[in-house]
């Protein structure tokens, strides 16, 4: 690969962007769209930027969707170049998603789990068919209020635990890898193989999650618990000695659980698959879970025979700005490879007869 | 000199999350602010955030967020500190200050009561909300008779 | 507890500037401005702290500087370890990382804080940066300094990088210059 310094293009660059300041303000006479609108009323593409941008600022991720005109991959672009700019001042102590302020949780395999089922704001049991009252703007009545009773909300794995009949949790304190300071290396372990994932592309994954579905590294899945809403952040700086809560995230966690065979060592019991992401992505979210638990196969001992269980194909290919750089960068000119390409070509024909 | 650990837990949680409006209403409507030092910042970073395999497993790498930080001396002598959210520089240094006269003990009363209980106050509000919203799409679920025949 | 800088962005820009410029022209010798250091450290050194360091940048700190811990942990975040070093009289240069051939980067920049930049023994430097031999006067280096220089020099592309600082004013002797007695 080779690139050529091209001059002259200065001109061309400036109205080129000139025009596309014009083309992101549109029709003057529609009013300008405000970044606490998009923050407001476009949460879902909010949450979506700050998953795959990696970055946690409803405010920056809605000014970046403004400014990459509702562009979501260049968004998530501008997100990781800004955040390339600060100090990393601490790390969090582990989210804990047990105390989580439950807005929205379900369960597939469990009907009656301790704290109950809620659907919170959810788009599931609508009716796909488009709202025409939207076209105005109409006030929305407000929802129901019921009372909130404070109640317990394990998570399902914790349910199940005690059986031995699933695998468990197993904590440690080890210090988890880090992709902003480590670029991926194989074999990646598991802290790193879910920090690849919980910043991967969405329509990848879930398009990596749905090929184990249809039977490529098949894994037989349940939604074992799904649940979002806010926890809080808490970190620990040096000069406090202790740790303090810096405000609240919201996310969405995914427990998949899979059934397993077993092994020589280990009997039959069920598996999980781990999702864990920014803001209010249950897709993400399920489609994490379900490859975090294929990219497993090899340390269950499983065939890995799939796309989806291996690891450096879903890791290499999961990152959307890295794989835009890389196919976007083809329109850059490549007048010099292609000029060499043009000569084998020709020489080869010439070789072999080839009329011109 | 040192507030107990888990009562100032608690006052920096609830300033960690205070409107910035709100906060500079509350703190200035009780008497002039102090004058006082700033010894750093305040200024923006990142932390990252982690979560835990499995939701209790090893710890990763989540993503990260935006954090300001601040921290002030007041003519007292007392340090107050402030990591917040978000990059709104007044609010991390407000913050800051209230953390440090919270400290004082000729302060910490009054501004326990004008500042750390409203805000407090405020913010419960607004998560049992949030609450009685989730609570009401709670699934009640129902067995039909035909199904079990 | 002291603040930092006067002016966080503009004085840690200042004072980069004209690390930068020192490492660009060894031996030349610029001051810094905007910062009270705390005990014992000098202004210069202060400043080169905390325009160089923060949480990700590892620091080694002479046990006779301990003083100025505090106030170095709270204003850079800096983690124990040997990326750079803050030390009051030279330390051996061998016990720090002298980066790999692959990535001669990873050595120490070593922060030493000395009696005078203007007045003390005389050294001839050569190499890049000087288009002819500069003569610097410092005082407070070992009386061997230029042939233990010398065998850091001989090191290189790896090698240790040296910053100089004495009251508000710096200079820089990067690994590829030759410093010999003058």
């Amino acid at each position: 690969m080779a690139y050529v310094a091209v001059k002259g293009g200065e001109r061309a660059i400036d109205a080129a962007h000139d025009w596309l300041a014009e083309e992101r303000r549109g029709d003057p006479a529609v009013p300008p769209l405000g970044v606490a609108q998009i923050q407001q009323q476009l949460g879902r593409a909010v949450n979506r930027v700050m998953a795959e941008g990696s970055l946690y600022d409803p405010q920056l991720a809605a000014l970046a969707i403004k400014q990459a005109q509702g562009d979501l991959i260049e968004a998530a672009f501008l997100l990781r170049a800004y955040r390339t700019t600060l100090p990393r001042f601490a790390h969090s102590k582990p989210v804990d998603t047990g105390a989580m302020r439950i807005e929205r949780r379900i369960s597939a395999i469990f009907k009656d789990l301790p704290g109950g089922q809620m659907l919170g704001p959810t788009y599931d049991y609508t009716h796909r068919l488009l709202d025409f009252s939207l076209l105005d703007d109409e006030a929305v009545a407000q929802g129901p209020v019921a009372e909130a009773v404070p109640e317990a909300m394990p998570r399902v794995p914790d349910i199940l635990g005690h059986e031995g009949i699933i695998e468990p949790d197993v904590p440690s304190e080890q210090e988890p890898g880090d992709l902003t300071r480590e670029p991926l290396s194989f074999p990646a372990g598991r802290d790193v193989r879910l920090q690849a994932l919980a910043r991967g592309d969405e329509g990848f994954l879930l398009g990596m999650g749905y090929s184990t579905q249809r039977g490529y590294g098949g894994s037989h899945p349940f939604a074992g618990e799904i649940r979002m809403g806010e926890v809080s952040v808490e970190i620990e700086p040096a000069e406090l000695g202790f740790a303090i809560d810096i405000g609240d995230v919201v996310l969405t966690e995914c427990q998949m659980v899979n059934q397993f065979q077993g092994s020589k060592t280990v009997p039959p019991r069920f598996t999980r698959g781990y999702g864990l992401v920014f803001g209010f992505g249950e897709r993400k979210a399920m489609a994490m879970a379900l490859v975090d638990r294929t990219l497993r196969a090899e340390e269950l001992g499983e065939d890995v025979t799939a796309p989806a269980q291996n690891v450096e194909f879903v890791l290499y290919h999961s990152d959307n700005i890295e794989a835009t750089g890389f196919v976007e960068h083809l329109k850059l000119p490549h007048y010099v490879d292609f000029q060499s390409e043009l000569q084998n070509v020709r020489k080869m024909r010439a070789e072999r007869g080839t009329p011109e | 000199m040192d507030a107990p650990r888990s009562a100032r837990q608690r006052w920096m949680s609830v300033l960690a999350r205070a409107d910035t409006g709100v906060l500079r209403r509350l703190l200035n409507q009780r008497a002039p602010l102090p004058a006082y030092t700033v010894l750093r910042g305040p200024e923006g970073g990142l932390a990252m955030v982690r979560g835990r395999a499995g939701g209790g497993g090893a710890a990763f790498n989540l993503g990260e967020m935006t954090v300001t930080r601040c921290s002030v001396s007041t003519e007292a002598g007392f340090v107050g500190h402030a990591y917040i959210q978000g990059r709104d520089t007044a609010r991390a240094e407000l913050a800051a200050l209230a953390d440090a006269l919270m400290q004082d003990p000729l302060q910490a009363e009054s501004i326990e009561k004008h500042v750390i209980a409203p805000l407090e106050h405020q913010q419960a509000l607004k998560r049992a909300e949030r609450a009685g919203k989730a609570a009401a799409t709670k699934v009640q679920f129902f067995t039909m008779r035909t199904m079990r025949t | 507890m002291t603040p930092g800088f006067a002016d966080p962005v503009a004085d840690s820009q200042a004072c980069f500037r004209t690390i930068l410029d020192v490492m660009a022209r060894p031996g030349h010798v610029r001051s810094v401005s905007g910062i009270t250091a705390p005990a014992p450290l000098c202004d210069a050194a202060a400043a080169v702290l905390l325009t160089l360091l923060d949480h990700e940048t590892p620091l080694w700190l002479d046990p006779e500087a301990e003083a100025a811990r505090p106030w170095i942990a709270f204003h850079t975040g800096a983690p124990h370890g040997a990326s750079f070093a803050m030390a009051l009289s030279l330390p051996d240069l061998t016990r720090f990382p002298a980066g790999t051939d692959e990535m001669p980067e990873t050595s120490a920049t070593i922060i030493v804080q000395v009696a005078s930049l203007t007045a003390g023994r005389a050294y001839r430097l050569e190499g890049p940066g000087l288009r002819q031999p500069a003569v610097v006067r410092i005082a407070g280096l070992p009386d061997d300094f230029a042939s233990i220089w010398q065998r850091n020099h001989a090191l290189f592309p790896r090698g240790i990088d040296l910053i100089l600082c004495a009251g508000n004013t710096l200079t820089a002797l990067p690994r590829s210059v030759s410093v010999t007695k003058a």
